[in-house]
């Protein structure tokens, strides 16, 4: 699937895919398709290095990116999901896990969204119900118990608005996440690796480091919602991921991120093996960081950073 | 008494009070209400019961022994970190033309004062200052408020009223939420007791962070209460929803909040409440 801005990488992919249908019948096509293949480097590189917001917004959500089971896949090993909040069900919509990274044993929790229309009903768009969160702070509680470390991949729209989500008291399950995971006696490191969508995003997002892809998105609205509160007007989307300051570069400059994770050209959808290589090297680097800190240090200066923002 | 003295006065005669100065209207079932007496009644009206917003000021003077109320930072206000603009002009102007029309500097007003005696830390919000919206000076004062309850083991009292973060503050509102989370941890952590009370409405990232958090989690009758929208949930989920849906009674009822508590009873009952939180013993 190519985004409207990617109408020109489109065009070459086409070409190529034409001319090297063609090649074992006319070997003389490989040089124009070596040049093409240069073109196309060269153009995407160039769309991506200039990504409006709400270009980068359409990236984040890309159907095709990689979504918390590739990670799990790619990243780890010897993974062993755990389901259920031990109150009222289990929510597809996360999903967490015993995970092996390297040579740390970990827990590892993440939205899941889908990749197929009968995925993403399964899981709910990677939309949580307060049964989710609460299963993702039953597993960070049980990773602290056992001093293993928590590792959170944050992609979702936002928290699930629905009757029996707010009935089971989303609004709680959120807050206690948040007072819960500032004080987790175990190191959590977070990657925002699509859509950091509001509430529904922090309810996994407190931690000592977070990580932010290059082309993921992390806003307090969804640029939409933004944009009908504020300009009255549900199209100015664009506008509003403008004003909102939702990109990586941004939120590094605001303090709200450490560490921009980069994307190849071309985004991690299009190349998801670069995009696990640069994370691995990142979630490498944090944990030893973050494993080398005695717990006391560790717990104050999550509490310093977030009592810095916005100060 | 000089003679131009005399001469002001005869110029400036008592003017009878007009209709619109003595009467107002219940908003919910529009009857018709004798202003003093129900603004005596701290804007619950006697025919309905509707529990009408207060002012942060109104709140504090309702719960508050009669000068016992110190506040705190009382300066510190709105900041703007994004430069944020929309098509109807800056969140700079807004927020100045907020200030002067509500006479505060941020949504919430913090201090301590004494509620039937016991001393307490208090952060009231204020709806009329941007929706009561949480950004990042209102986060602050809270979060200041916070640990000032736990460096002088001072109970605390959040009262929200809040559509939710400010979006004008983008991530740094969203913050917010795990700022003051934070600092709630480390009370809870002491053993400090928390109060809860939210008011109509607490919603958003309000109620997804302190509002929700409190040892005892309090609201006032009929207030809106919950974390997504009502219209939102309605597109979301193609259907209509009952008309109770996120009132504190329904929230009450399915588990999320201890009591719901007439105005007239609040002052009383929460100096009751603090008063199990902090003593075993009866004095």
């Amino acid at each position: 699937m190519y985004l409207d801005f990617e109408k020109p990488i489109e065009e070459l992919e086409n070409k190529i895919r034409d001319l090297s249908a063609i090649r074992e019948s006319k070997p003389e096509v490989q040089s124009e398709i070596e040049s093409l293949q240069k073109q196309l480097q060269e153009i995407t590189r160039s769309i991506y290095e200039r990504l409006t917001p709400w270009q980068t917004v359409q990236v984040a959500r890309h159907p095709e990116r990689p979504t918390i089971r590739d990670y799990i896949a790619n990243l780890f090993t010897d993974f062993l999901e755990c389901c259920g909040d031990r109150a009222f069900g289990d929510d597809p919509a996360i999903c967490g896990g015993f995970a092996t990274f390297e040579k740390f044993r970990v827990m590892a929790i993440g939205h899941q969204k889908g990749k197929t229309v009968e995925d993403n009903i399964r899981c709910n768009f990677g939309m949580a119900r307060p049964e989710g969160y609460r299963k993702a702070l039953r597993l960070m509680q049980l990773a602290a118990k056992f001093h293993l470390p928590v590792l959170t991949f944050i992609d979702t729209s936002g928290a699930f608005p629905g009757q029996d989500a707010e009935e089971r008291g989303q609004a709680e399950a959120i807050a206690r996440n948040l007072r819960e995971m500032s004080r987790l006696p175990t190191p959590i490191l977070c990657v925002v690796t699509g859509e950091g969508g509001s509430g529904g995003a922090l309810g996994i997002g407190v931690g000592d480091r977070i990580l932010m892809l290059g082309n993921a998105v992390y806003s307090v609205i969804s640029p939409e919602g933004c944009a009908s509160i504020l300009w009255r007007d549900g199209s100015k989307a664009p506008e509003a991921a403008e004003a909102l300051k939702i990109t990586a570069p941004a939120l590094l400059k605001l303090k709200v991120i450490d560490e921009i994770i980069p994307e190849p050209p071309g985004g991690a959808h299009r190349h998801p093996e670069g995009t696990m290589i640069a994370v691995r090297k990142a979630l490498r680097k944090h944990l030893a960081d973050l494993k080398g800190m005695s717990i006391k240090k560790l717990l104050n200066k999550r509490y310093e950073k977030y009592a810095k923002l916005g100060r | 008494m000089g003679w131009f003295s005399w001469k002001k006065k005869e110029k400036k005669p008592v003017e009878p009070p007009s209709a619109e100065e003595l009467w107002t209207s219940c908003s919910a079932c529009k009857g018709m209400l004798f202003k003093e007496e129900w603004i005596k009644a701290w804007k619950v009206c006697p025919i309905c019961g509707f529990h009408e917003k207060l002012t942060a000021r109104e709140r504090i003077n309702q719960l508050v022994d009669q000068k016992s109320f110190h506040e705190f930072d009382a300066r510190i206000t709105v900041s703007d970190p994004l430069k944020f603009k929309d098509d109807k002009g800056s969140y700079a102007e807004k927020a100045e033309q907020t200030k002067d029309k509500t006479g505060l500097k941020e949504a919430v007003i913090t201090g301590r004062g004494k509620i039937t005696d016991i001393r307490v830390v208090l952060a009231v919000m204020d709806f009329n200052f941007l929706g009561g919206s949480l950004g990042s000076g209102t986060g602050e004062k809270i979060f200041r408020a916070i640990e000032y309850a736990l460096r002088h083991r001072m109970p605390l009292l959040i009262v929200s009223a809040s559509g939710g973060a400010r979006m004008h503050e983008g991530i740094i509102s969203l913050m917010q939420m795990a700022k003051t989370s934070a600092a709630l941890a480390r009370l809870h952590e002491a053993g400090i007791p928390y109060i809860s009370l939210l008011t109509n409405p607490t919603t958003g990232g309000v109620s997804a962070s302190y509002a929700m958090l409190g040892d005892l989690n309090i609201a006032e009758p009929g207030a809106l209460v919950g974390f997504a929208g009502r219209r939102v949930i309605e597109q979301t989920i193609k259907q209509k929803l009952p008309d109770e849906f996120q009132t504190a009674e329904y929230v009450r009822d399915h588990g999320f909040l201890d009591m719901v508590v007439p105005r007239k009873e609040l002052r009383d009952t929460l100096g009751r409440l603090f008063r199990y939180l902090q003593n075993a013993k009866v004095e």
